[in-house]
């Protein structure tokens, strides 16, 4: 039988606010435990929450960009719950009634349902040692984006295409760090089955605790497969159930969390401490004007720059990159020499050494300098590739750089005929063999000006005078 | 006992004299039990606090074991307000246990007596703040009311206990029981004192959110006895109050007559829909409040085997009874499948009360009401927890609607007191106070 994968997403965007989602605490990383605390995030008797309303801002920001509609009033509901890395032993998210609902992303022509986006809460952190546990609420009441997708992802490509836009828009619109390390943007996936053809929606399991996108395809994988096996041993039933699983990448495979008994009845109810969010006019049309998008960035690279669709669409994957790019241009580097040393000559190296873009030794001013360089023809195509190599280990102007290995062209006529005169006079009798027929012969004069020059002639130039010289 | 008014004129330098005799009045009169500890916090005009009112470096409790340990890093909106006026919080009022209860014996610190008749309850949950007014051992104290916790010990200890419109005094730093119900608001020897109090504590604070930003003017400067007002009063709801209460009730109306104001006839739906819908919002806001006392991070810990055996043990030997049993009401009315059923249809009530009360309000200025159905009760009389809720019958309903309240005493019976509320419109405490003054004069 033939089985069709259904998939949906929830991400927990961590929003780059200052403080925290309901008190003025700050949200910075890697403080000394427990630092960044007050009555309110630690839950003392008697503390009240206030919304931030960054982050209200923010999630109207995210509604935009995803063409949802932004609810003129939201309300906070209290999820009831006993952890130690929540304080106040209830989480304050937004159930009955959320911020974003009803939008939408494109994903390689495909519409993908955003069914809500709605603010949360994130909880501390329990540290456990040998037999005891710590408890540090630095990130509780960090404001979380949970951003939750239709079914409608149909593979575990798609799947990870849209995080990929999902990111890279967050980004765009400078929302959140969205950094999967740290648990800035974090992902559960809901995975069920059916054959192809269905329409009803078999059980779903969720798959919790996937920190890269290569885990979430990964896990994803293995568990359509195990839900295929499952249904084609006859014991779907049994195998399948409405459950949360964990992956675990070491062993690549996903685990039954809790045991069936233990459904958790969160017991949700309005927050009484907040009012309903209400967004006033001017607030809706001040934070629903958004920078561009990638899409809408792509598509202007194409028709205003001339860029191909597959460059566009690489370099506007990321805003970093993006803005690198755009800095380039604006500078004054050609666009044509700027695609191929940003996604070729420099990429390539920083996949070489594992660095994203954000941490590339060498600016967009000096990728643009080293360009310019290029386009004007003050050094080679070749002399560039040794140029950037250098850079990239010495913190140096493309000046001092080109100075330092002798690769500045040369463009001067007599310099260049007086190498292609040295090159003749050594190689008469090459030269004659030329002059009887032997044209092939360019070549090799060619090829011994250039490296009587170190390789900073102008091949251009080198080939227009031999020419004439030999004519 | 000195009034509020008058302490406030006192000299700096009278001040210590003051507490001094004070102390000897509260040591006079230890057996009221109704300080749990003497903490002094500040110079300024000695105002007793209720154990759940936040005041930095004092053991603040709730009066539950609980809470044991526990010292407040931070000072409540409203004692900052008592500091930046002249005011000092002096002194820790017993209280039930977490507010819940009508008779202050659910403390963990045992219980408080009536300073008018030792066999009989103080009234609850404020029970220490009123007992020591009433008792001459306090100047003026804070309470909290949820459902009547001012007003009801504040009649049965013959004191005027005021609840301010919801949102109109700042909740932050006031240990939460129902989040949509609580008001702190004072407890005074005189109407004029309560208006004094009043003032100081009121007003928009940012840092709680179900605070009302509107402006806000004074009332005492403002006050005035000779206004005269269409009083309301709801015949359907007294026919449940005891012959004494009835007998108040309708002396207090004549007495309202002849000060000139007009006492016009309206109907209430029943209370017992006020006690339902009140005492399933109530619980279930507290059990989700009461959520945090978990013994992680403060407060009494009780180590178990595992952490769900330490929530357990911790829980199960920090809690008294009443709010184990709230804790556990509460968890059930919100629990899947019986939400709809419970909770949100106490919404429903809870919406139509006001809708009444607002149809009341288009006719008349101010409700009169009885504070509680009988006079004191005695200590142990009340054994059922239904029979303790049903005392609430003429408080809560103020507390659903979120409107302001004052309770002041009208008549004795033998040595208890009689007290009688007043109703006033949101955010209209002006034209309650004033209905209050007029009738504390006509009284006299
Ligand atoms: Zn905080």
């Amino acid at each position: 039988m033939e089985f069709e994968v259904v998939i949906g997403l929830e991400v927990h965007v961590q929003l780059n606010t200052k403080t925290k989602l309901f008190c003025s605490c700050p949200t910075s990383f890697n403080e000394k435990e427990n630092s960044n605390t007050c009555p309110t995030c630690l839950a003392l008797p008697g503390a009240l929450p206030v919304i931030n309303r960054e982050a209200i801002h923010k999630a109207i920001q995210f509604g935009t960009a995803v063409n949802a509609s932004i609810n003129r009033y939201s309300k906070f509901d209290r999820k009831n719950y006993f952890y130690p890395d929540l304080p106040s032993g209830y989480q304050i998210s937004q159930f009955y009634k959320p911020i974003v609902e009803n939008g939408y992303i494109e994903v390689n022509g495909r519409k993908i349902g955003i069914v809500r986006a709605h603010l949360e809460a994130d909880a501390g952190k329990n540290i456990h040692e040998s037999n005891y546990s710590k408890v540090d609420l630095n990130r509780a009441g960090t404001p979380l984006l949970e951003i939750v997708s239709a079914p409608d992802l149909r593979s575990s490509d798609e799947a990870i295409e849209y995080l990929k836009k999902l990111h890279s828009i967050v980004r765009y619109i400078d929302i959140s760090d969205a950094n999967m390390q740290e648990g800035s943007f974090r992902c559960d996936a809901n995975v069920s089955i059916r054959p192809k053809g269905d329409t009803k929606l078999y059980t779903r399991v969720e798959i919790k605790n996937i920190n890269s996108f290569r885990f979430i395809q990964r896990a994803i994988d293995y568990e359509v497969e195990r839900q295929i096996e499952a249904w084609e041993d006859g014991v779907y039933e049994d195998e399948v159930i409405q459950e949360t699983r964990l992956y675990d990448s070491v062993k690549n495979e996903t685990r039954s969390m809790r045991g069936k008994e233990e459904s958790a009845d969160y017991r949700y109810f309005p927050e009484p401490d907040l009012l309903e969010v209400y967004i006033d006019d001017e607030t809706l049309e001040t934070y629903s004007k958004i920078p561009e998008l990638p899409d809408e960035k792509a598509e202007r690279f194409q028709t205003e720059l001339g860029l191909s669709e597959y460059d566009a669409k690489v370099i506007s994957s990321s805003i970093e990159l993006a803005n690198f790019f755009e800095e380039m241009i604006n500078s004054g580097a050609s666009v044509k020499n700027s695609v191929t040393w940003l996604t070729v000559e420099l990429l390539g190296r920083l996949n070489k050494n594992n660095l994203p873009i954000t941490s590339s030794p060498i600016s967009s001013s000096k990728l643009s300098d080293l360009v310019k360089a290029i386009d004007n023809k003050t050094i080679s195509g070749k002399a560039g590739k040794d140029i950037l190599d250098y850079l990239m280990e010495h913190d140096i102007s493309v000046d001092e750089a080109i100075e330092k290995l002798g690769l500045k062209q040369v463009n001067d006529d007599s310099a260049i005929l007086k190498l292609i005169d040295e090159v003749l006079s050594k190689n008469s009798d090459k030269v004659e063999e030329y002059k009887q027929g032997k044209t092939k012969l360019f070549g090799f004069f060619v090829g011994q000006v250039m490296k009587a020059s170190r390789g900073s002639a102008n091949p251009q130039k080198v080939n227009e005078l031999l020419r004439s010289k030999l004519s | 006992m000195i009034t509020l008014k008058e302490a406030l004129k006192l000299p700096k330098e009278e001040l210590p004299h003051l507490k001094q005799d004070l102390k000897k009045r509260i040591e006079e009169k230890k057996e009221l039990n109704a300080y749990i500890s003497l903490d002094e916090s500040g110079d300024g005009v000695p105002i007793l606090i209720k154990d759940n009112i936040q005041v930095k470096n004092w053991s603040v409790t709730s009066a539950s074991k609980i809470l044991q340990g526990y010292i407040s890093p931070y000072d409540a909106t409203v004692i900052t307000k008592l500091r930046e006026n002249g005011l000092a919080p002096f002194g820790r009022a017993n209280m039930d246990e977490f507010a819940m209860g009508s008779s202050t014996e659910t403390s963990y610190y045992g219980k408080t007596l009536n300073p008018h008749d030792y066999e009989r309850v103080p009234g609850g949950s404020s029970g220490g703040s009123a007992s020591a007014v009433g008792g001459g051992v306090a100047i003026a104290s804070l309470g909290s009311d949820t459902g009547g916790s001012i007003r009801q010990p504040a009649s049965f200890c013959g004191v005027v206990g005021m609840k301010p419109t919801y949102g109109r005094v700042s909740r932050y730093g006031l240990s939460a029981y129902g989040s949509s119900l609580d008001q702190i608001g004072p407890i005074t020897q005189n109407v004029e004192d309560s208006a004094i109090l009043y003032d100081i504590i009121s007003g928009y604070d940012p840092k709680d959110s179900t605070s009302a930003d509107i402006e806000y003017s004074p009332i005492t400067p403002n006050l005035n006895p000779n206004q005269k007002y269409r009083i309301a009063v709801i015949d359907n709801y007294v026919k449940d109050a005891s012959t004494e209460i009835q007998q108040a009730y309708e002396k207090t109306i004549r007495t309202l007559e002849k000060l000139g104001h007009t006492i016009i006839h309206k109907e209430m739906t029943d209370a017992k829909y006020d006690i339902s819908a009140y005492y399933i919002t109530a619980m279930a806001e507290a059990s989700s409040n009461l959520a945090r006392y978990d013994g992680i991070r403060y407060g009494s810990r009780v180590e178990g085997e595992n952490l769900k055996d330490t929530y357990f043990r911790t829980r199960s030997e920090g809690f008294g009874d009443e709010v184990k049993r709230r804790i556990l009401v509460g968890n059930f009315v919100l629990s899947s499948g019986y939400y709809d059923a419970y909770y949100v249809k106490a919404q429903k009530v809870r919406y139509l009360i006001q809708q009444k009360y607002s149809e009341i309000f288009q006719d008349a200025d101010l409700i009169l009401s009885p504070v509680s159905p009988t006079l004191p009760f005695k200590f142990g009389e009340k054994k059922e927890p239904l029979d303790m809720y049903l005392s609430d019958i003429y408080t809560i309903s103020v507390n659903l609607a979120g409107l302001p309240a004052i309770s002041l005493p009208v008549d004795w019976v033998g040595n208890l007191p009689v007290g009688l509320q007043l109703i006033g419109k949101p955010f209209d405490e002006l034209n309650l106070f004033n209905g209050a003054l007029s009738l504390e004069q006509g009284l006299k």
